[in-house]
């Protein structure tokens, strides 16, 4: 694919594009993991919520 | 009968109503993407002025976009905390900023990446470039005040305060380029600016990122319910603790 004398700003505009949004996703999912695991270890000493149902989290 | 707020006011449903809709968003956010990508390199011809480089207009216009919709959408959660105290409200806008604040950032890169090429400069004090970049330091400044208060419940209030005085930058950043001589191009009206083997493209990003961006904020907002629900155990554990020792200390103090 030629993309013409400025193919660099085009392709650095995609790849920071790509990083910062593939990062924040990967942000997400290990914030989320963490705080899903912090709250099964909490659960596992015995600390219940008092509204939770069972099985939903 | 309770009104759709209503009913998603109670995090445990908003959990697991969150829970169902997430893969389909992330599913179709993830389609679109490859197809508006594919559009964009392989199906739209490039500019008779701009060449090639019009392609940066694909994420960079989403970006911009994303960039006021967001802030909008923390503004709207914001009055939704002080007006009506809705429980998700300020978990909506704590998720929110700093999506916000990344996708300012890459209108603000991708804009000036463009500006070089086209205009001679990535950066010029214009209007437009100039309320954006205000708009960028206003979601920082959330983010800041929020993580300097302790108190989550000042900091919220705080912050929805700071969003709703800030949202005054929308109108100026839309009609920066009506208002004032810049160098950025008038507001893009799709039915008649865009040529439509750019349109297409262009739409189909914009629908895309804008749905990645909703996948992205249910999950944030996801993860901020589960730190507060931790939060809570930890303290519940921790005054659970306490009433134990007091209870022991009495005892001992009787016999």
């Amino acid at each position: 694919m030629d993309l013409g004398p400025h193919a660099a700003f085009i392709w650095i505009s995609y790849a920071a594009v790509t990083v910062t949004i593939t990062g924040l996703i990967l942000w997400l999912i290990a914030d989320g993991r963490k705080q899903a695991a912090d709250l099964e270890a909490l659960e596992r000493q015995g600390v219940k919520r008092r509204s939770a149902a069972p099985g939903v989290r | 009968m309770q009104t759709l707020t209503q009913r998603l006011a109670n995090p445990t449903r908003f959990m697991e109503l969150s829970a169902r809709l997430l893969p389909w968003i992330s599913g179709a956010a993830a389609i679109l993407l490859a197809y508006g990508l594919y559009l964009a390199f392989f199906a739209s011809p490039a500019d008779y002025q701009q060449g090639e480089t019009v392609r940066i207009m694909y994420i960079h216009v989403p970006c911009a976009w994303l960039s006021m919709m967001i802030y909008g959408l923390i503004a709207l959660s914001s009055f939704g905390l002080l007006v009506f105290r809705h429980p998700l409200a300020d978990v909506s806008a704590k998720a929110a900023a700093p999506l916000g604040a990344a996708f300012t950032f890459l209108a603000l890169l991708t804009g000036s990446l463009w500006g070089k090429p086209m205009w001679g400069t990535y950066w010029v004090w214009d209007a437009r470039l100039t309320s954006v970049l205000i708009l960028f330091f206003l979601y920082l400044g959330l983010m800041a005040l929020r993580s300097a208060l302790e108190d989550e419940s000042a900091a919220a209030k705080l912050t929805a305060i700071l969003a709703l005085v800030g949202v005054t930058i929308l109108p100026i950043i839309k009609f920066s380029v009506d208002w004032w001589n810049t160098l950025h191009q008038p507001s893009t009206d799709f039915t008649s600016t865009v040529d439509p083997s750019m349109r297409l493209p262009l739409l189909v990003m914009a629908i895309a990122f804008t749905l990645l961006f909703f996948a992205m904020h249910l999950k944030g907002m996801r993860n901020e319910i589960l730190r507060r629900r931790v939060k809570a155990l930890r303290t519940q554990a921790v005054a659970g603790r306490d009433r134990l020792a007091a209870q022991a200390a009495n005892q001992g103090a009787a016999e």
